[in-house]
């Protein structure tokens, strides 16, 4: 694993559930909290209708990080779309070591839509994490990383 | 109206003039836009009362984060200028100029034809009688409190620190019923019902946050009535948190200062003194002044205790016509059954006013929706400055000059305000002038103002699926406010992945359905009963299936409720009303063994003795109730004089010998109910058993009446019955679960030896009769009817509603209801206020001929989908099928061509099916494949 690396910010995906991670962020916004700008979040409506070819997608793309975040387990708005999600850990898994990247880099969280401190919280350490574990060997500027010896250029 | 006063209620039911007093809010609600850049500037600090005075906040201010409207206010006693000084520091931060220093009060008159009353509770104020320490040590707080310090938004933001030091707690300890079951010293005799559970809870979240603390639980009786409520104290136990069953006597000072010190007797009679360094006080509620100013003004009853006097058969209706009540004024009480009675006062309200529905409501008129299929994109970008709240962290300018660069954008423009009045006129005049055909907001959030955009689009002739929005405000310019250039870049992304999504939007036709007026109520006890009159009270042609040969349920076994109406004659009121009622028809010896459609239109088929018949219907409530438990323990069946406590009511009501000449009665209470095979409380077994110990004792003071409990749950009010057995001298004997009484067959009578917990031995009560409080147990036949509408059991097989707090009569389901005992075991008052809330959930159905339905919805694309059905199964409500398409005369041989389709109504939009399928055959409106993947790529730069 390299380094932290001054200079390098990840880019992270995060597929948030309209019911609860999206308010939860939107509620982070109400109160002002800071959270780093690494993070961009797409809408949808339950962590199940998240198709696991989506991640492949972002990662192949060059993502240092994707987030699935859902409802506490119990509480979807669609009985158990976060199950579903959740049963879907084991493709990514293997998806995540076909394409040789740390399991780290995809992360499964469930939240409540009053929990605005714990998304800045996630946000901040998730960002931290990816920081330490460097550059995605497909970002699309990883070729500048692979010269400065950072990662191995695919 | 907020800020409202009530005053003076003339008049009577169905046409009551009520005398309101506005007080002002010197912030125009309709100009306020809660930036919250008023609270920055103004220089006036208060202490804040929601935070239970442990935070402070700004003259003007915002109640709490989830306000509604969510509109700021002044605090008129302590802002400087309304005091007279010279400061007007909100009134220029004010982007909007909604401040009103000259805003006053105001005397308005409304006519109305019935009053709902819900003032709610106040929680009891330890501080009044200086004991426990309340007041004199830091450390000592009301559960409110400690509410406040578990809050994420919280002053400590959710950690559990000493307010002594600020340093994290190791050890802490709740005492319960503080305020509440105390006659003694401060004449409350009532229980308040959730301050058991509410400090379980605290104790969980507490222990969750830091795994080291030690709790202590000191209390009374645990009343974990409620629906999981069992298990979850169970889960309490097993987390480590202790319980113990005694009232603490002092709290005392211990030699430091960031600790007190617990004085209390242990079960087996030891004195004990313990350290603690935070106590919590479960605080009960109570009827605040303020409230007994209003029943005084609108001229209703109340109870000894201070709450609205209703009766069990009209459990929300006060004691002036037209004038209803509900939630904890009626009672202590929870939020599900306060949701329940809300419900039941809206339908109770509204029998009166059915006859006037709509005539004050109007309808909005929308223009001919233009045809966008074949168009190319043409993308407009409104980015808004929402006063200075984005525009201070970003540079829209370069923003829009960034957005021009961007596919199929062809227009961009800022404004100040997006969602003002005139930004939407000038919105639509752009989409007009300029042939817009997709249209991309960035502003706030979506879960606020999506609505809002999209009836602009289709008030100009748009498709309201065409816009897209991007959360530059609170997911970017108020998070990320300390880093102006990175949020910057990033506001960058959120326009570009919005537009590479608004390119792929398409439009969808507005679908609805047409409603069928009529209900189905399954089940015809009380809950059914009720259900059914107050349907056809409200003008609804009502289908009632009973499957016994009579009306009126497990009611028929009970003669008074626990405020003494008597049953038997209520029971026989409500037969003879709906035997007489000419829009509901009665199928005795009858259930519905096949059912289908949705909200709106659902078929059903009935099998009666003479027959089947099928049934259209808009809506279906189900009552089916459940059943008496049958004991396999304490020798039922055994002995002549061993009852289930409904067995012996009715022996008792009818004179038999055993029990009129009987002089020693035990009660054993629990059977079958809170054991792992049924971890749920009964709910009405404790408060049954009390009311015949009353009786009996009240028919001959020389008996000897024993009461053996677990805990004694006679929750709310139920505690004064509790209290009258103890003084007429009925004896509570306290068992464990593990430690059961026994019940030995004598000769010439039976005894039964309980544990004694002072002198640890076993202790033998002779008894004539023994009555066993038997569980309420799930009618196993509401699972087949479950399966029939798809709907969710309970591990106990009780039917699970949507929401247990929030939706405690619908299910995820639409247009199906619950009510009554095959939701959980209940007494016949909420029994019948469940009935009126799934009549009142029931009518918004029924009372509109049309039903739309939300557009998020599945879609097949037909040249993907290759009808694999790999969707069919995870789709949880059962919206998906498979349909076979006719053979074309020509086309002989040819294999017949099946077709994967969606019953739109059924959908919810939930896009499990998108997320199995394999090849993009079906995706869901606004979130498809397609439209997320295109946002991936942008969000990466990655075209
Ligand atoms: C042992 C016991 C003691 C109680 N003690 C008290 C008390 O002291 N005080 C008090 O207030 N409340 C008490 N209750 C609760 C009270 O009885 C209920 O709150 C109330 O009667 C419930 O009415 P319901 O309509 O929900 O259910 P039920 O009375 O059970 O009625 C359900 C009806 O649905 C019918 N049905 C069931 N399945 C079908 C089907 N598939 N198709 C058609 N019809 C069907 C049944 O035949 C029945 O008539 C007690 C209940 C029990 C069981
Ligand atoms: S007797 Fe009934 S009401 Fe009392 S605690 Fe046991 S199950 Fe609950
Ligand atoms: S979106 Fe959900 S409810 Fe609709 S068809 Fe797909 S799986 Fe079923
Ligand atoms: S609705 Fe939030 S995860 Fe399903």
């Amino acid at each position: 694993m390299s380094e932290w690396q001054p200079g390098f910010e990840p880019k992270i995906l995060a597929f948030a559930c309209n019911w609860c991670s999206y308010a939860a962020a939107d509620l982070a916004g109400t109160a002002r909290m800071q959270y780093p700008t690494n993070i961009r979040i797409i809408r949808v409506m339950c962590s199940g209708m998240v198709h696991p070819g989506l991640v492949t997608e972002a990662f192949q793309a060059g993502a240092d990080g994707v987030l699935v975040m859902g409802c506490h387990l119990g509480e979807c708005h669609y009985q158990d779309g976060n199950h579903k999600a959740k049963a879907r850990l084991a493709v990514i898994d293997e998806m995540l070591s076909l394409l040789g990247l740390e399991q780290e880099r995809f992360r499964l969280i469930w939240y409540s839509s009053a929990e605005s401190e714990r998304f800045a919280a996630v946000a901040r350490e998730v960002t931290d994490v990816l920081k330490k574990l460097g550059p995605s060997p497909y970002r699309r500027d990883a070729s500048e990383y692979a010269d400065k010896g950072i990662i191995q250029c695919l | 109206m907020t800020l409202t006063e009530l005053e003076r209620v003339d008049g009577e039911a169905g046409n009551f003039t009520v005398s309101l007093r506005k007080h002002p809010r010197y912030v125009d609600i309709d100009k306020c836009i809660a930036c919250g850049r008023c609270v920055e500037k103004c220089p006036r600090q208060v202490r804040d009362e929601f935070n239970r005075y442990t935070d402070s906040r700004k003259a003007i201010y915002l109640k709490y984060p989830q306000a509604a409207p969510l509109k700021y206010q002044i605090d008129a006693r302590h802002c400087i200028r309304m005091r007279g000084g010279r400061c007007a520091e909100c009134e220029k931060a004010c982007p909007r100029g909604a401040i009103r220093f000259d805003d006053s009060e105001q005397q308005v008159e409304v006519k109305v034809g019935s009053i709902i009353l819900a003032p709610g509770f106040q929680p009891f104020d330890p501080f009044e009688l200086g004991a426990w320490g309340f007041g004199r040590f830091r450390n000592v707080m009301t559960g409110m409190e400690f509410e406040r310090l578990l809050a994420v938004s919280g002053p400590t933001s959710g950690n559990v620190l000493r307010p002594s030091d600020g340093k994290p707690v190791r050890k802490m300890a709740f005492l319960q019923c503080i305020g509440s079951r105390n006659y003694n010293q401060i004449h409350k005799s009532y229980c308040s019902a959730v301050c058991c559970m509410y400090a379980i809870k605290q104790a969980m979240i507490a222990l969750e946050n830091n795994k080291d603390l030690r709790i202590s639980v000191f209390y009374v009786d645990v009343r974990t009535h409620g629906k999981d409520f069992e298990r979850f104290y169970d889960k309490a136990r097993q987390k480590g948190i202790s319980f113990h069953r005694c009232r603490v006597h002092s709290v005392e000072p211990s030699e430091s200062a960031n600790e007190v010190c617990l004085r209390y007797m242990t079960e087996n009679g030891k004195q004990v003194s313990e350290n603690f360094e935070i106590v919590v006080l479960s605080v009960g509620m109570e009827t605040n002044f303020e409230t007994t100013l209003l029943a005084e003004r609108t001229g209703i009853e109340l109870t000894p205790e201070g709450f609205a006097s209703t009766s069990c058969f009209a459990p929300v209706a006060t004691s002036r016509p037209g004038i209803f009540a509900c939630g904890a004024f009626t009672g202590p009480k929870d939020i599900p059954l306060s949701v329940i009675e809300a419900s039941a006062s809206a339908t109770a309200a509204a029998v009166r006013l059915s006859d006037v529905r709509y005539s004050q409501s109007h309808t909005r008129q929308f223009p001919p929706e233009r045809k966008t299929g074949e168009e190319d994109p043409r993308i407009g970008v409104f980015i808004c400055k929402c006063g200075s709240n984005i525009a201070e962290v970003v540079r829209v300018r370069d923003l829009a000059r960034y957005a021009e660069t961007l596919p199929h954008v062809v227009f961009v423009e800022t404004s100040l305000f997006a969602c003002s009045q005139d930004s939407q006129e000038l919105i639509k005049k752009r989409i007009g002038d300029e042939g817009l055909n997709r249209i991309v907001i960035a502003s706030c959030t979506p879960r606020t103002h999506e609505q809002l955009f999209r009836e602009t689009l289709k008030a100009s002739g748009l498709n309201e699926c065409l816009v897209e929005m991007a959360n530059i405000r609170n997911q970017l310019a108020w998070v990320h406010s300390s880093e102006p250039e990175a949020a910057n870049a990033k506001a960058m992304d959120l326009i570009r992945m919005a537009v590479a999504k608004a390119a792929l939007l398409e439009p969808v036709p507005a679908v609805s359905v047409r409603i069928t007026p009529q209900a189905l109520v399954i089940g015809g006890g009380v809950a059914g009963m009720v259900a059914s009159l107050e349907l056809a009270d409200q003008g609804f042609p009502v289908h009632l299936v009973e499957k016994a040969a009579q009306l009126g349920g497990n009611a028929r076994h009970l003669f008074r409720t626990w405020k003494n109406d008597p049953v038997p004659s209520y029971i026989e009121t409500l037969s003879t009303r709906i035997r007489e009622h000419s829009l509901i028809s009665v199928h005795l010896k009858s259930t519905v063994f096949d059912a289908e459609g949705f909200v709106g239109s659902f078929r059903s088929v009935v099998q009666k003795p003479t027959g089947n018949v099928a049934v259209d219907h808009g809506v279906t409530i189900l009552a089916t109730g459940a059943q008496a438990f049958k004991p396999n323990e304490y020798d039922y069946g055994l002995s002549q004089n061993i009852f289930t406590s409904l067995e012996f009511d009715k022996l008792h009501s009818a004179g038999d010998e055993r029990i009129l000449n009987g002089l020693n009665f035990v009660f054993i209470q629990c059977v079958g109910s809170r054991e792992p095979e049924r971890n749920y409380c009964s709910r009405v077994c404790c408060t049954h058993s009390i009311q015949s110990a009353i009786a009996l004792k009240e028919g001959n003071r020389d008996r000897k009446v024993f009461v053996l409990y677990r805990d004694i749950r006679t929750y709310g009010l139920r505690e004064e019955l509790y209290r009258r057995a103890r003084e007429l001298g009925v004896i509570f004997i306290n068992y464990e679960a593990h430690q059961k009484p026994n019940v030995v067959m004598k000769e010439e009578n039976l005894e039964v030896i309980v544990w004694d917990h002072v002198l640890h031995e076993p202790f033998s009560i002779p008894a004539d009769v023994i009555v066993l409080a038997t569980a309420v147990v799930a009618n196993p036949e509401t699972k087949e009817l479950a399966k029939l509408y798809k709907l969710p059991l309970d591990m106990d097989g009780f039917l699970q509603e949507a929401h247990v707090k929030l939706r405690p009569v619908d299910f995820a389901t639409d247009g199906v209801f619950l009510a009554g005992l095959a939701h959980y075991p209940k007494p016949t008052e909420e029994t019948i206020a469940q009935a009126q809330a799934a009549v009142a959930r029931a009518v918004t159905v029924l009372s509109s001929r049309w039903i739309g339905l939300d557009l998020v919805k599945g879609r097949v694309d037909e040249n993907k989908c290759d009808c694999c059905a790999l969707c069919l199964d995870v789709c949880p409500y059962g919206a998906l099928a498979v349909e076979r398409e006719r053979l074309d005369a020509g086309a002989e041989g040819a294999a017949p061509k099946q077709k994967l389709v969606v019953r739109a109504a059924k959908c919810k939009g939930c896009g499990f099916c998108q997320a199995t399928c394999p090849k993009e055959g079906i995706s869901v409106t606004g979130f498809s494949y397609r439209q997320l993947s295109a946002q991936v790529r942008a969000a990466l730069d990655c075209g």
